[in-house]
């Protein structure tokens, strides 16, 4: 019964992750709305097997946090840098115009 | 009480057309992450753990890398084009109809009855206990009786990933460059 109601309540956070990911306005609130969707997944995954009768797949959701923390420091890397192997900082905000261009001339001389 | 798995269809359906709709290409990549990670829950619930495993792994986990490493190479926004944008959803309508009335053969979802649960399942299922004495059938059934074949994946990802570190030279020490270190980052992304 509890595990149900996790379970409903899960599934309407993940929906409500869903629609940040679509309006957000600024690039963070999709960030902010991935890493949430990953974290209830992994959530759902926890549930789900105590649901079913099957704890022992709590390795897998284990495994989905460590995906999801891959993903993420790919994309907030790539938000920061611009690039995924570059140190020069450039922020990407969502409509794909730089906002720091000084900051990105410069920054290849220090 | 709803399947959670219609529950989670939907989100699928809603993150695709979403991908669909969105033009600028940085939030579609991390939409597609999402995609990835709804899609190998849904099969996680479907009882495929190995299938979700390959899908979180490298759906959501190398594939984002990817296309952000790939969005870092080119523009972030789509391009606006107009043309043959009807072909286009009738080829896409045409395409998703077949697949769907190509379902209308197979089995229901769990059917015990299915052919695929009486052809030689029965045998490893049996076997991986009795014969092979491997408590995960999984594990019975990727190592021992499709060994042959799982051997050869593992050579082929192994060849690949010898060649692309070849080619790209990760992993070994540089000869120290005599150019100028500001050459590198002024050469990418100025458009």
């Amino acid at each position: 019964m509890i595990y149900g109601a996790a379970t409903a309540a899960i599934l309407v956070t993940m929906l409500l992750a869903l629609v940040r990911a679509y309006r957000g306005p600024t690039v963070f609130d999709r960030v902010q709305a991935v890493n949430m969707m990953g974290t209830k997944t992994v959530l759902l995954i926890a549930v789900w097997d105590f649901l079913s009768g099957r704890p022992e797949w709590l390795d897998v959701a284990i495994l989905y946090a460590l995906m999801n923390f891959i993903g993420m420091i790919a994309l907030l890397r790539f938000s920061r840098f611009g690039d995924l192997s570059g140190d020069t900082e450039v922020l990407v905000t969502d409509s794909g115009r730089d906002a720091g261009d000084g900051a990105k001339d410069t920054g290849g001389q220090s | 009480m709803v399947p959670i798995e219609l529950v989670l269809f939907a989100f699928l359906i809603a993150t695709a057309a979403i991908i669909a709709m969105v033009r600028d290409l940085l939030s579609a990549a991390m939409l597609f992450g999402i995609f990835s990670l709804l899609s190998a829950g849904m099969m996680l619930l479907m009882d495929a753990v190995d299938v979700s495993f390959t899908e979180a792994a490298v759906g959501a986990g190398i594939s984002t890398v990817l296309i952000l490493g790939a969005l870092s190479l080119t523009d972030y926004a789509e391009k606006r084009s107009t043309q043959h944008r009807i072909s286009g959803k009738l080829v896409v309508l045409a395409t998703g109809g077949l697949l769907i009335y190509g379902t209308l053969d197979m089995p229901t979802y769990g059917d015990p009855a299915a052919p695929i649960h009486n052809h030689v399942a029965p045998e490893f299922v049996a076997g991986s206990r009795n014969k092979l004495e491997i408590p995960n059938i999984v594990t019975s059934v990727l190592a021992s009786y499709r060994s042959f074949d799982t051997f050869g994946e593992t050579t082929v990802v192994f060849t690949a990933a010898l060649g692309a570190m070849l080619l790209l030279g990760g992993g070994l020490p540089r000869r120290a460059q005599s150019g100028t270190p500001d050459d590198a980052p002024d050469e990418r992304g100025e458009s």
